[in-house]
């Protein structure tokens, strides 16, 4: 009996300690994430108040009349989808951000390729210099474009009368003005593509390549069946991305056309920003640029559940 | 020995040394290949900076003269920049964007380096959530938001005035930082963490002893980021600024140097390599850096 309370004591006085571990663990734990909190407010707030917030005030003021007085519902919204002009903007920017991304995909593919192919100290010197167009604002390389593509100075139809061709209207006429602004869109960005595919290149393990010559496979079909497999995941995160960045570019149009000729250039931000901010209408504004969210919603779906399937296969 | 028999039975009239000679000159020809092929490209992707500095180095009268090679320069002359430079506008230009990008980056950087700790290493609730929601905020472009953040600024009475920038700019920046933080954050090994705690180092401390020396490549790279976004936007300031004496480069070149049908295109070009210079310079000189940040935003993570 005295052996069995015994016992009991010191099972209980095990339950104590433990305990008192277990607050003090607590006290712990909770000095833990108090911290994270603190350090993580200032992110919090930056993404509540300033992504989030935003967000939904644009929403709601879509939903305004032009004087912001009335709740109007998708009047804006119907509005827009029934004139013309704004049915060609779709079609434009879908078109602007298609062709572009599939341009700069290719591109980039055939410089990474040829930079492969080149050894490390004269790699970098091409590299570096064709990183350029990245690297320089875009506002201000688009300025250079645009005084190329002057209408009586412009030194690529100096360049090209010598030769004996034709003086193109760059940014006269419509088909040439999306021309333009599609060519300046992929000299800006085909050296983002260029860098994430020399980088998946890279990554690439020897041994594959080795093992398919081994086989008998010619250049071609190790390009068809080791690079584009291995290479798949980044080709497809960088398009995503890319195309999220094209579909929403802003700079060039702006400074190249600013919508012209005729606002068959225009793209939703570029039209959001004549509508919204000189025109003076607010909700119509917003109305324009929101319908980019469905499809930057889409893209970032695709490119978040490829991310989280990399971590998964990552662990 | 063994493993060449195979080939030399199956192309007996090839011995292997001549297979080895046009292997090799295969190689040679594709290399000599890719060279030319990626010096034509690196030459047509220069055009337009080469045309920036040629244009910034002639006289008004040599670019409004129609005869003569555009690409070429008769007098070269530092005029422009010299009358760039002395413009009591561009002066305040220059001044508001680098204030604006001191600032930006600063905070920036505070807000995702203690962010990234907090969600690389102390597991708390929400924070996966969060994670995600960083991802989801880095994808959001500015030219979704510029309307209603030009109702906010407005009501903030902000309109006009340099410090909107600053409260709006690491909307651009913080997610995307923050983001490349964890992944360099967490590449860290634990070990060093728990190593770090046994000998009773708070979490700050932790921070800034281990982590921010450990993770200053990535450090540099989310800083080089954070820079350029900030030193290049043109939508945001286009949008809040219009007056001279709080715009920025790369807006008021646009708006001050074109008035009206007069375009001032050696002023305009010698502005415009003003202020690519610093992101150019910076790229020159941390290229690696620059390159990394640029790549582990979809890699890392």
């Amino acid at each position: 009996m005295v052996q069995a309370s015994e016992a009991q004591a010191a099972y209980k006085s095990t339950i104590i300690s433990d305990e008192s571990q277990v607050s003090g663990f607590r006290k712990i734990l909770r000095r833990r994430s108090t911290i994270a909190f603190l350090m993580t407010l200032p992110l919090i707030l930056v993404i509540v108040g300033l992504v989030a917030w935003p967000s939904m005030y644009s929403v709601y003021l879509s939903m305004l009349n032009k004087k912001m007085t009335a709740f109007v519902g998708f009047d804006n919204y119907a509005f827009l989808l029934k004139r013309s002009t704004f049915q060609m903007i779709i079609f434009q920017t879908c078109f602007f951000a298609v062709v572009a991304v599939v341009f700069k995909a290719f591109f980039g593919f055939i410089l990474a390729h040829l930079m492969h192919n080149v050894p490390g100290k004269k790699q970098r010197v091409y590299r570096g210099l064709l990183l350029l167009p990245w690297v320089i604002p875009p506002a201000m390389s688009t300025l250079t474009w645009w005084w190329l593509f002057d209408p009586s100075y412009s030194a690529f139809n100096w360049a090209l009368n010598v030769f004996g061709g034709p003086t193109i209207p760059w940014l006269g006429e419509t088909w040439w003005a999306r021309f333009s602004v599609i060519l300046v869109n992929i000299w800006v960005g085909t050296p983002f593509f260029m860098i994430m595919y020399l980088a998946a290149l890279k990554s690439v393990p020897e041994q594959l390549y080795e093992a398919a010559s081994i086989d008998g496979a010619s250049s071609w079909q190790k390009l068809i069946h080791v690079t584009l497999p291995m290479m798949r995941n980044i080709i497809s995160i960088t398009v995503l991305f890319s195309l999220i960045l094209t579909f929403a570019n802003f700079d060039i149009v702006r400074i190249l056309t600013n919508g012209g000729p005729q606002d068959t250039t225009h793209l939703f931000s570029t039209y959001a920003f004549q509508v919204g901010i000189q025109s003076g209408d607010i909700p119509l504004g917003a109305a324009v640029s929101l319908f980019m969210l469905p499809i930057l919603a889409l893209f970032a779906y695709f490119i978040l559940s490829d991310v989280t399937k990399r971590t998964k296969e990552e662990l | 020995m063994t493993d060449t028999t195979p080939t030399a039975v199956a192309d007996a009239d090839i011995t292997p040394d001549m297979r080895g000679k046009s292997l090799k000159q295969e190689r040679r020809w594709a290399l000599w290949g890719s060279y030319a092929a990626l010096t034509m490209f690196t030459f047509m992707f220069l055009i337009p900076p080469i045309y920036t500095v040629t244009t910034s180095l002639k006289t008004s009268a040599e670019i409004s003269s129609r005869d003569g090679n555009p690409w070429l320069i008769q007098n070269p002359t530092l005029q422009n920049f010299v009358e760039l430079l002395t413009d009591d506008h561009f002066q305040v230009f220059i001044w508001n964007s680098v204030k604006i990008t001191a600032v930006v980056v600063v905070v920036s950087m505070v807000i995702s380096i203690m962010a990234a700790f907090a969600l690389a290493r102390m597991r708390f609730w929400g924070s996966a959530a969060l994670a995600t929601g960083v991802f989801l905020t880095y994808l959001v472009p500015e030219s979704l938001l510029f309307i209603p953040m030009f109702k906010i600024v407005g009501s903030l009475g902000l309109m006009n005035n340099t410090w909107s920038l600053m409260l709006l700019y690491p909307t651009l920046t913080v997610p995307f930082c923050t983001w490349i933080m964890i992944g360099y954050f967490s590449s860290i090994p634990k070990e060093l963490d728990e190593a770090a705690l046994i000998d009773g180092a708070s979490y700050p401390q932790m921070l800034i002893k281990i982590f921010i020396p450990v993770a200053l490549p990535g450090i540099i790279a989310a800083t080089i980021f954070a820079f350029t976004v900030s030193w290049g936007q043109f939508l945001y300031p286009l949008a809040f600024l219009f007056s001279s004496d709080q715009m920025v480069l790369t807006v008021g070149i646009v708006t001050e140097l074109i008035r009206g049908d007069v375009f001032a295109w050696g002023k305009l070009m010698a502005g415009s390599m003003i202020a690519s210079l610093p992101p150019v310079i910076i790229y020159a000189f941390l290229m690696d850096y620059y390159i990394s940040g640029l790549t582990s935003g979809a890699t890392k993570g």
